[in-house]
């Protein structure tokens, strides 16, 4: 069970004058551990937000694997989400679009807005949500259907399209944003299995960006993806970043700090730090963060 | 006892741990062929009964695939088939055509005489042979008065005796024939008279007390109503309550007991199930007995169990990142099991049905309960008729006296044997062709 440190190491009680680690060279291994309460250090707001959210708890049964998160997302940002496995990076960006309804007992508490409407809400619809908060996996996972039949599904089923030209015009916009057309045009038939995985990963966002969402979620995009793959990814975040706010979760910092302007280290369910990414990165306020970020834990 | 602690034992050179593995190894290896020779034997055990039992199978049955055929010169008398020169079909339908075989055999036989021998004259030819000569005459009554040699079918001694004949064997010895009924069979072979023809009426006619006039279109029917009957129930149902469980039911101590009660339902002898549907079908619902639509709601209840075991095994085997992508841009929790995990499980649920199915057409139990297993004579037009079903059908063939039954026994086995084998290569099939790698 999570228990407050004693005041002396100056989490609780005295965050008015220190609130992080200051002086002190070591971590106790209770703060390594998490089986402690941190306050989130840096700036967990941002001026213009189109995701908020506000003490967010989510527990697994009785595991709790988030634990009172306070972290907005803004317009037009790309927000990464770091830490060591396990920290609830993957389950906090899950909450954003609802995703871990769909999980057998996991229960999410807090207030989660989107656009100021709270989506946990009652009357909000979650299919309606994960329309507008769209989703790219940690592995590619195309349906075993065509290329073209792959990115044109959510279109379909959310009747954006009137007519088949209507339909055409959104997939092969959407395959060009996601930078995949010139690579598929001749393609469009086969079965979005036989890409390679990089370009797998980019039909997958193709396919969350036909939609049109407001939010693209992250979940590791790159993990099962070799370096130059990877860098496509990367490029096309920096593109996607023009209309799209996108959070996403990556276990690689240098990928972190290469296409997101802020940065949130979690740590065991905690949010210990947020801020912009290059502060983070050369120059972070907890200690916790800077031993992740030069490579001490993790 | 040494003075070395067991610690210092433990730590040995490499030389020594080279020789210990050295030493192990020639046990390991026979352990190993031991295995592999015990499990080659079951294999080849196996594979002997299967072949024991084709063979034995196929060698009593493939004789039952001729008939034989004999031919009589028919005088299609006037006086006997319209002594008043009416040919309206109720007159002629009435007509005593065994005149007609009797005078055309006895003037095939001049030298037979006396009743006795006559009878058994007669009986060279089937019984159905009258049924035949009035339909031929009703078809077209412009035959009477005029002569023809017709082929009917022999009966099921003469074409017994007439197989071993024509395969060399000790006919004579084997028959259940009089010395004068073999001399006229010898002198009908000698004019060319008897034949072997493939057994159309097999296949293409009903249960008969003849064995020669006995075929299994009317219990292959009442099959084919039963399985349809099965199949349109227990598919669907199986596979909403598969989707159900697997995909919507909430984990609570309910749902646990109903997957116990569905993995036990499938192991309840089927016996049971026929009482039950004695109980509930024909006595509380009071739908006809013998139907194949009881039989195939028996069947159905009997497969619902394996059909949804298979359902949901190959529901959980669709990988859950299909069904995350599909929700994650807001496709609903039905739209995602719909348009991907379902055609994703169908082969597997497809398969699972064919054998569950393949298991059904072979079930004879049930079928016993419901009054399945009566003489049925006129293949079934609807689901509703009295009926038979081929593996009852061979049950009761089994248990006839007539020798000519056994090899019909035998081939309708062939029959039943064909249908499994290509309800399972539709198995493997669908299996292999929709199978998909993700």
């Amino acid at each position: 069970m999570l228990k407050p440190m004693d005041t002396q190491y100056g989490f609780i009680g005295n965050r008015s004058h220190d609130p992080y680690v200051a002086g002190r060279d070591t971590l106790s291994k209770e703060e390594q551990d998490g089986e402690c309460i941190f306050e989130t250090v840096g700036e967990v707001t941002s001026p213009d937000p189109i995701i908020s959210v506000r003490n967010c708890n989510v527990f697994y049964g009785d595991n709790q694997a988030i634990n009172n998160v306070t972290l907005d997302v803004g317009r037009n940002e790309v927000i990464s989400l770091i830490g060591p496995s396990g920290c609830g990076k993957s389950t906090f960006i899950r909450c954003l679009n609802r995703m871990n309804d769909t999980i057998e007992g996991a229960r999410v508490e807090g207030d989660i807005r989107l656009d100021g409407e709270p989506i946990y809400a009652k009357e909000v619809d979650p299919v309606l949500l994960r329309a507008r908060v769209g989703m790219v996996f940690q592995k590619p996972n195309p349906f075993p259907k065509s290329v073209y039949e792959n990115v044109a599904y959510g279109a379909r089923i959310h009747g954006l399209a009137r007519s088949r030209a209507e339909l055409d015009e959104i997939v092969f916009s959407s395959l060009e944003r996601a930078g995949l057309y010139a690579e598929v045009k001749s393609r469009m038939d086969e079965p979005g299995t036989s890409l390679s995985g990089g370009q797998q990963q980019r039909l997958c966002i193709a396919r969350t960006i036909a939609v049109n969402p407001e939010v693209i979620l992250m979940d590791e995009p790159c993990s099962a993806l070799d370096p130059i793959a990877t860098a496509k990814i990367e490029d096309l975040i920096e593109e996607l970043r023009q209309n799209f706010s996108i959070a996403i979760v990556t276990h690689s910092m240098q990928q972190a700090a290469r296409v997101s302007q802020r940065t949130a280290y979690f740590h065991m369910g905690q949010l210990v730090e947020v801020g912009a990414t290059d502060t983070v990165f050369t120059n972070p306020i907890h200690r916790l963060t800077e031993d992740y970020v030069t490579g001490r834990i993790g | 006892m040494s003075e070395e602690s067991p610690s210092n034992s433990a730590l040995r050179s490499s030389v020594e741990t080279r020789k210990r593995v050295e030493a192990s190894l020639g046990a390991r290896y026979r352990r190993e062929n031991r295995f592999r020779f015990f499990g080659l034997l079951a294999v080849l055990v196996s594979v002997s009964f299967v072949a024991f039992f084709f063979v034995s199978i196929i060698s009593q049955g493939y004789t039952a695939f001729t008939q034989t055929y004999i031919q009589v010169d028919v005088y299609f008398d006037p006086d006997v088939v319209s002594p008043d020169g009416s040919r309206a079909p109720d007159v002629l339908s009435q007509v005593n055509y065994s005149r007609l075989i009797k005078d055309g055999l006895g003037s095939m036989f001049p030298e037979v005489s006396g009743r006795k021998p006559k009878q058994l004259l007669n009986r060279l030819v089937s019984n159905g042979a009258i049924y035949e000569l009035r339909d031929r005459v009703m078809a077209e009554p412009d035959i009477i008065g005029s002569r023809e040699s017709l082929w009917f079918l022999a009966d099921d001694e003469i074409d017994a005796w007439f197989k071993q004949y024509s395969r060399g064997d000790d006919a004579d010895g084997a028959a259940r024939l009089g010395d004068a009924q073999i001399g006229w069979l010898r002198q009908l072979v000698a004019q060319g008279r008897l034949e072997q023809r493939f057994n159309t009426v097999f296949f293409t006619s009903g249960d008969s007390r003849d064995p020669e006039m006995a075929g299994i279109w009317a219990a292959a029917k009442g099959s084919f109503f039963m399985l349809v009957v099965c199949m349109s129930i227990a598919f669907p149902l199986g596979v909403a309550a598969s989707i159900y469980l697997e995909e919507f039911a909430p984990r609570n101590r309910w749902v646990d007991l109903i997957e116990v009660n569905i993995n036990n339902l499938a192991a309840v002898p089927s016996i049971v199930f026929g009482l039950l549907g004695l109980a509930v079908f024909i006595n509380f619902l009071s739908l006809p007995r013998s139907a194949p639509l009881v039989g195939g709601l028996v069947l159905a209840l009997m497969t619902l169990p394996t059909i949804i075991i298979a359902s949901r095994s190959a529901i959980t085997a669709v990988p859950p990142s299909i069904r995350e992508a599909a929700l994650g841009i807001g496709a609903s929790p039905v739209q995602a099991v719909v348009h991907h995990v379902l055609p994703l499980a169908m082969p597997g649920m497809l398969t699972g049905a064919i054998l569950g199915i393949a298991r059904a057409l072979g079930e004879t139990a049930p079928l016993l309960m419901i009054g399945m297993v009566a003489f049925i004579v006129e293949a079934p037009q609807t689901p509703l008729d009295p009926s038979s079903a081929l593996p009852v059908q061979i049950y009761l063939w089994a248990d006839s006296p007539e020798r000519a039954f056994a090899e019909r026994t035998a081939a309708a086995i062939m029959v039943l044997l064909a249908f499994l084998l290509v309800m399972n290569a539709t198995a493997v099939w669908l299996r292999s062709k929709y199978e998909r790698r993700w």
